[in-house]
This record gives C-alpha cells, structure tokens and sequence, in this order.
C-alpha cells in the first residue's frame, strides 16, 4: 500500500463524518433530503474504509497518522487489529442507527442539529477506536461527551436538561481525573504509545505506588462512561433522550468508549502482568463482578422498559472489563468480542422499544402485554436480542458467555463462573416476564399513537431492528467463520494474553 | 535597516492617526481611523520574523542608552500579545464601524479614542522602563474609561467612573513604587534594576497597582461592570488585551526581582489567583446578563495566569502565555458574539436567550466555540495553555496546583453549559419582544473566525510555544 494512503486513511476515517456534520450543519433545518443522503453516503463510505483497512491490516499492512501536537506530545490514529474492532462496529451501528433515526424523527424539529451531532459523535468515537496514544484517545474522550451532550438534551424538556447535567457532572468530572492521571504519566513515561504488552514495566521498580494510584485514576475515568458501579449514575437518566441516542449511547459509541478506554489501559498501556503484579487485577475483577450482579439487580427493580435496558447495559458491559481482567487468550476473547456482541444485541432493544414507544406510547413493562401478535417482526426481534442477552445458543451472547466462562475457569478463578451464572440467572430473571407478556399475555387494545408516519419510515424503523437482530443470530451461527468477530478477536488477544 | 526601526510605527501609526482623526471633521474620522487601526497589524509580519530570529528587539531613542535614555524592547511575551491585540482590533472593527457611523453622536470621540488605546497598549507593551510603563498603562486607562463611556446608558457611566478611580488609585500606588525604586537604585531600567534593593515596600506598591489594572481578584472590582456595559468592541478589545498589559507588566517586574526558589510571596500570590478561578467562575455561574457572565470569566481566567509567579518555570511560562494568547482570542470572540446579541435583542439578559441558536446561529455557534477554549477542553488553545501548566505543576510536585487547574475547567464549564443549555435547548423557547435590525453578517463572522483561530491555535501551537519557550519574561532565566 502506498506511504501516503497508510498516512491518510486513519483520518479520513475520522474525518468523514466530520465533514458530513459540517454539510448537514450550513444546509440547515430545510434541506432534507439533502441531510438524509449526506447521512447514508457518509455511514457507507466510512464501513467501506474501516472495511478496506480492516482487510489491509488483516494483509499485514500498517496505518499510522502522527502530527506533533505540542513539543513532545503526539497525535498519533494507527489502526491495529483493536481499532478495527471497535471501529467495524461503530460504522456498522451507525449506518443501521442512521437509518433508524431518519425514520424515527421524520417529524420532529431540530433535526439538522440531531443529525450535525450525531456525526460529530460517531468521528468522535472513530477517533477513539483509532487512537494510538492515552492522549490521542483522551482528546477524542472529551469531544465525545462534548458532541452527545446535545443529542442527550435534545427534547429541551426540563427532564432532559436535568439527564444533560448529571451527563456532564459524571463525564467532565471523569476528565478532569482522566487528565491528572495522563498528565502524571507522561511525566513518569514520556510520549509514550500503546504497545501490546504494555511499556510501563521499566518504571514499576521505581514508582510502584504511583502507577497503582494512576492505574485507579484510569480506570475511574474510563469507568464512568462504561458506567462502573457506582460511577453509573449518569446512564439510567439518559433514557429520556430519542430511542437512537440510547443505541448511540448503549451501543454504538459512549459506554463502548469507555470500557475500550479500559481495555486500552490495561492491554497497552500497563499489559495485564504489571497490572497483576501492582495487585490490581483481582480488584479489577472484583468492581466488575460487582457491577455484573449489582446491575442486573436494579435492573429487575425497575419497571420503564427503557430503564431496565438501562440497567442491563451497566451491567452487561461489565462483562468486557470482566474479560479483559481475567486475561488468558479465552476469557480475553470473551470480554473483547463482547463487545461487538452487547452492541449487536443491545442496539436491537433499543430499536425495538423505541418502536413500542413511538408508535404505540409504551413505555411502561405492563404495557407490553400481546404486543407480539401485533407487532410480530419487531416483537421476534426483540425476543432474539432478549434470549441472546440471557446467553441462549445460537445467539452471539451465548458465544461470549461460554468463552468468558472457560477463560475464568483456566485462569484460575473459578468463583468468576458462580457470577457469570448468577448473572444469566438474574438476566432471565428480568428478561423472560418481558418476553412472557409479549408473547403469552393478553393484552388490551392500546390505541396508536396519535403521530402520522410514513409507510416508508414504518418499514426502516421495523428493518433496521430486524437486520441488527438477524445479525446477532448469525454472528452466532458463523463464529467460527475466519472473519467473524470472534475469530478476529481471538486473533488480537493471542497477542495479548500472557497466560 | 535594522527591524527594530518598525517599533516606531507601533506606537505612532495610530497615534498619528488619531491625532488626523481629531483635526478632521467627524464623518472622516471613520475611514481614517480604519486604516490606521489596518495599518500598524502590518507590521507585525516583518517584527515577528525579526523577533523569530533574534530574540528581542531594542531601540533607543537619540543616541542615549537606559538607564539614562528612553528605550522600547519586544521580546517573544510582547509579540504574542501585540498578535492578540491586532487580530482582536481587526474582528471587532466590522462591529464598531456598523455601530460608530457618522450619524451617532459618540463617534465623533470613539474614533480617536480607539486609536489611542491601541497606541497606549502598544507602547506599554514595549516599554522598557517602568517610567515609560507607567505613561503607557495611564494612556491606555483612560482611553479605555472614555471608551466605555461611550455607550449610551447610566450603567456604562458609572462602569467608567469606577474604573476611572480604581485605575488612578492603581496607577498611584505603582508610581509611588517606581518613585521609591529611583530613590533607593537610581535607576528605571527594568533589567538594571537592582532585585534585592526593591524587593520591599517598592515591590508591593507596584504589584498591588498593577493588579488592580489587571483586576486580579481581590482588586477586581472595577471590571464586571466595566466589560458588562462597555460597547460590544470596546468590551472585546479590553477583554482580550488591556488587562493583559498590566499583567504582563507585572510579570516582567515580577521575574526581574522574584526569588529562586520562589518564596512565600509568590504561593501567596498564586493563592490569591487560587481564589480568583473559584470566585469568579462561581460569580459568572450566577448571572443573570450575558455579557456579565463572560466578564466574571475573565477574573476567573486572570487567576490562572497568577499560577505563573509560584510555578515559575519555563514550561509554565509557556502554559501561562499561551492561555493569554487562547483566552483573549476565545474571549474577544464571545463579546463581539455577545454584541450582537444585545444589538438584535435590546438585552442581553439571559432570560432571553432560549432559541436564539434558530435565529442567530453563528453567534451561538461563537459562544460554544469560546466556552470550550475557556473549559480547556482538547483540542483547544484552552487545553493547551492548560496542559503546559499541568506538566509545570507536575515537574515541580506542585500537587495543590495541578489538581486545581485540572479541577478548573470543571469550574467553567458549569457557566458555559449553563448559556449553552439556556441558547439551545432550553423548553421555554419564549418568542422575543421585539426584534431589531440584524447587524452586518460580516460582524458574526468576524466573532466567529475569531473563536475558531482560538481553537485552531491549540492544534498548532509550535510557533507561539517556540518564541515563549526562550526565557522568563522580563529577560530573566
């Protein structure tokens, strides 16, 4: 591949939705159909270059992007086989979520803003995927909460303005430890860049203590957007945002930063072994086992659909961090094609309750008694997503499960298999009455609601659950394929594991 | 021809100017005072390659050498400062001419004054000796107060008065200092001066004058009102460079005499800018006027730059004067924004503000742009500025510092978002009373290009890092 290509791809793949955000932004509010083609061009073009580079990367190529930000602090995008992970589903979701959200605001006001943010979101979340430092990934960090702080406030309504700044205390405040700790850092280390394996192993010696304290900073900092237990405040309050902004949120971008954030600090920046040797691991573990169990408990407590989703993510993303923690090639798998995984599931329970909640006013759980005979395609696709959730076979969450749970039992942490049953058992527990009521319960005439749709608009929003659900299931079938995420992820923690 | 010559025109391109626009009668005044404040940027270009190459520039007048001789002197903190200066005059000159045409009574003194300030701002940032400073920051000051009193309004009167016995109370107690220095050293030089002879009751006398021009907190009490209902150009200008003068004043003062390792005195002072970040972000927080809000921004934003004195190194020197460069450019930016806003409105209570990003999108767009440079967040000029401080507090185990600039930005951003929200998504999307005559697009784009060059200095800092990378201010290493 030609230098100047392997220079420029990383950036443009950052740079596409910027400038589609840019375009949508000059047209304004009047040019639809403008923003609606500006969208889809833009979503396609970015998957066919993470597509292009994925396979590049996957030939052996290198991409690496450097710009001398200030004296001795670099900018640097690279893609490894990580970024493409992160980046494969980040585009995917976000054509999907794109059309989605074309359909689902096609009345609302505001929508050149809507849609502006929503690009500047999804570069932002390319950047992240991208970055091949702690400050490039920090910089992307902050334009993230930046850019989705307006799609979270969106409605204007006062409940909205109230989710917007507990969104802002949690993840400003998460920037500001993120900051000190990358500030004590490149003090210690230096311009330093991810490395597989970790680079700090030559400074523990001396700074035993201080690396500890920055590796809790990190985490913590990451942590609140991937919504560790008890930095998770922030998420459940969200859910008053259009339904695309919680995939965008759950799925596709945020809480994904953040655990991504984490998998960066523990895979290449400290390398699992230092972490184990400063005696972070088992704590590490601890706070997503934690998380886990703690999450799914209040998510059974609540009964707004949305809000229970809310929950299951908290908890469910733990199971990235649970992974990675846990180390060893299996468990690493487990927790990274999760990943992908909690996305793909995630983003189609989204779709299907913002469905409910658009056409038909649910919001509540009760209200979702026989809605399977009426709405058949999006109820089946909501069950997919829901079984998969559980960990039934052949649904990808299945494939994480089974993989995490070999993986804690050939790390040596057999106690790690008692939570991730109790888990499943707890996500049956608050996912199966879901499915009963739909599909087993009958239910009373819920009138339509009162909002002109298009048939057109209709099929999207219906299509777009179904695919991301149609996915799941094949994602699960074809795990083995060479070029399932599960194969690819296997490919990156065998660089990875030191056990 | 040697560069230094082009100091000249500096300080007397616009006071020539100003001194034509006096003579002619009031509808020229306009176009000439136009051209003067186009014409002395220029010079900037061969100044700052000449300053590039050789450090610092000095020029003595008739042959006579300090500590007998006037002398003018730019280093690298004077060139940043000019830049500031000539490119915050340039974007706010659309505003000030659609506001200050031939028909409005206040041109007929705007025109020149504008010119004189720029002339005052000029020559104290040249200054080589604390008399000359002294004359210099006085011009600046009461240009500025007549400037602010240009505004057609109570509020602005009493703004000048106060600042106008404020600023004479400050310029008092530094002459009184300098006085002291002469009687004690024999000498005005600032880089002959002798540290350890005046590193008294002269210092203090001078600081203290001195902050109160640069209205550090706690002698800041002239500056909400003053910004808050000066004209929006005049409020941007001031905001971007007069205080800054005085600051930078102080500091070259401060490095010709401060202690190694810094001493009791400069933590304190570093204290008292502490104070100032929390005090004035929270004044800003609960405003309930716009442009109140981004004035007690800039007492917020003076505390950082009072980190310099206990930091005290080059990398904060770098961070310090390189958030003056961000802040300036961000903060001129959001007035000239502001400005508009109270043109369109009538106000610029923030009670009016709901679903104005539907009806002046570029300005909203404006005040985003400068709240984030003055959050700090990435990749912003703010962050840069922020980040250099950061490595500063770091290198020296300043632990107290380093956790209160990172907490700072948490600080701004409570009043940033807080406008952002009200702009853009605030449920009450009341329709204003009454519209008026939309300005000139060319003002909104002025502001807007404004805070974005705030912005894109952050992704390109290496040549402003460069020249503050070369020493302390002051000459001192």
């Amino acid at each position: 591949m030609a230098p100047w290509l392997a220079q420029a791809l990383p950036p443009a793949v950052v740079l596409v939705s910027t400038l589609a955000a840019l375009v949508i932004f000059v047209a304004g509010e009047a040019h639809q159909r403008l923003r609606i083609w500006v969208n889809l061009i833009a979503a396609t073009i970015k998957l066919l270059l993470v597509v292009w580079i994925g396979l590049a990367v996957l030939a052996g190529n290198t991409f690496m992007f450097r710009f001398e930000l200030l004296p001795g602090l670099e900018l640097i995008l690279h893609a490894d086989a990580l970024s493409i992970l992160f980046a494969s589903l980040s585009a995917v979701l976000w054509l999907v979520t794109t059309v989605y959200a074309i359909a689902y605001l096609e009345r609302s006001p505001n929508r050149a803003r809507f849609f502006g943010f929503f690009s500047l979101c999804v570069s932002a979340t390319m950047g992240i995927a991208m970055a091949g430092n702690l400050m490039t990934l920090f910089i992307f960090y902050e334009l993230l909460t930046l850019t989705t702080w307006p799609l979270v406030v969106h409605n204007g309504t006062p409940e909205a303005l109230a989710a917007g700044r507990s969104y802002l205390r949690y993840t400003l405040t998460g920037g500001v430890v993120l900051l000190v700790a990358m500030a004590w850092l490149y003090g210690l280390a230096g311009n330093v860049e991810f490395t597989p394996g970790g680079f700090l192993a030559p400074l523990v010696a001396e700074h035993r203590i201080a690396l500890s304290v920055i590796f809790a900073m990190l985490v913590a900092g990451f942590g609140i957007k991937a919504a560790l237990i008890p930095l998770h405040g922030w998420l459940p309050k969200a859910m008053v945002a259009p339904a695309p902004v919680s995939a965008l949120l759950h799925a596709v971008a945020v809480v994904k930063a953040g655990a991504f954030g984490i998998i960066r600090t523990v895979e290449d920046v400290y390398g699992l072994e230092l972490v184990a040797e400063l005696g972070m691991r088992i704590p590490l573990i601890a706070v997503a086992a934690w998380t886990i169990i703690i999450g799914s408990l209040l998510a059974l407590r609540e009964h707004e659909l949305k809000r229970r989703l809310a929950y299951s993510t908290v908890s469910q993303v733990s199971y990235i961090v649970l992974g990675i923690a846990v180390g060893g090639l299996l468990a690493t798998s487990g927790g990274m094609v999760h990943l992908v995984h909690q996305g793909l599931m995630k983003v189609t329970l989204f779709f299907c309750a913002g469905i409910y909640g658009l056409l038909l006013g649910v919001s509540r759980i009760d209200q979702l008694d026989g809605l399977g005979r009426r709405m058949p395609w999006v109820s089946t696709a909501f069950t997919i997503a829901a079984l998969g959730m559980i960990g039934v076979p052949p649904v990808v969450g299945f494939v994480s499960k089974w993989y995490l749970a070999s993986g804690a039992l050939a790390a040596d942490v057999p106690w790690v298999v008692g939570v991730l049953i109790a888990s499943a058992l707890l996500n049956a527990a608050y996912f199966l009455p879901l499915i009963r009521r739909l599909w087993l319960t009958e239910g009373g005439a819920l009138a339509e609601m009162p909002i002109e749709i298009g048939a057109l608009s209709r099929l999207a929003l219906v299509a777009s659950a179904v695919a991301t659900a149609a996915l799941t299931v094949v994602l699960g079938m074809l795990a083995a394929h060479p070029l399932s995420p599960l194969s690819w992820v296997l490919e990156i923690a065998s660089g990875y594991a030191p056990w | 021809m040697n560069p230094a010559v082009l100091l000249v025109g500096l300080v007397f391109i616009p006071l020539v100017a100003a001194l034509v626009a006096v003579i002619l009668p009031v509808r020229f005044r306009r176009p000439v005072a136009l051209l003067g404040a186009l014409a002395w940027p220029l010079l900037l270009v061969p100044l700052s390659i000449a300053v590039a190459r050789d450090q610092t520039l000095t020029l003595v007048f008739g042959g006579w050498t300090p500590p007998l001789g006037i002398g003018w002197r730019l280093d690298a903190l004077g060139l940043v400062l000019l830049w500031v200066h000539a490119l915050a005059g340039i974007a706010a000159l659309p505003g000030a001419w659609h506001r200050f045409g031939p028909k409005v009574v206040a041109a007929a003194p705007f025109w020149p004054l504008w010119l004189i300030l720029s002339t005052g701002v000029n020559a104290a940032l040249l200054a080589a000796d604390l008399f000359n400073l002294y004359v210099s920051l006085e011009l600046t000051t009461l240009a500025a107060v007549a400037l602010i009193a240009t505004d057609d309004g109570i509020a602005a009167l009493t703004a000048a008065m106060r600042y106008l016995l404020l600023g004479v109370l400050g310029s008092l107690m530094y002459v009184l200092g300098v006085g002291l220095v002469y009687a004690q050293t024999g000498s005005l030089a600032m880089d002959q001066a002798d540290a350890a002879a005046i590193r008294d009751v002269a210092l203090v006398l001078m600081l203290t004058g001195l902050m109160v021009k640069a209205a550090i907190f706690p002698l800041h009490v002239w500056l909400p009102h003053a910004y808050g209902n000066a004209p929006g150009p005049v409020a941007a200008i001031m905001s971007a460079v007069v205080g800054k003068v005085a600051l930078v004043a102080l500091w070259r003062i401060w490095f010709q005499t401060a202690a190694d390792p810094p001493d009791l005195l400069a933590d304190l002072l570093g204290l008292v800018g502490a104070v100032a970040i929390v005090y004035g972000a929270l004044a800003a927080y609960m405003q309930p006027r716009l442009k109140m809000v981004i004035a007690w921004s800039s007492i917020s934003q003076f505390g950082f730059l009072m980190l310099l004195l206990p930091l005290a190194s080059q990398t904060a020197f770098q961070g310090a004067g390189f958030h003056l460069l961000a802040h300036g450019l961000a903060k001129a930016a959001m007035f000239l924004a502001a400005a508009n806003i109270v043109t369109v409105l009538g106000s610029d209570s923030i009670r009016h503000l709901p679903g104005l990003d539907k009806r002046m999108p570029l300005e909203a767009f404006t005040l985003a742009l400068g709240g984030v440079t003055l959050i700090g967040l990435p990749p912003s000029g703010g962050f840069t500025g922020k980040w250099m401080l950061l490595t500063a507090a770091w290198e020296q185990q300043g632990w107290f510092w380093l956790v209160l600039i990172a907490l700072s930005g948490l600080m701004s951003a409570a009043y940033v978002f807080r406008i952002l929200a009200l702009t853009c998504f605030h449920p009450a999307r009341r329709a204003v009373h009454e519209l008026h005559a939309r300005p000139p697009k060319i003002t909104s784009l002025a502001a807007l290009l404004l805070a974005l060059l705030a912005v894109i200095i952050g992704l390109y800092p290496h040549p402003a890092l460069e020249l503050l990378g070369r020493g302390l201010p002051g000459g001192a290493s």
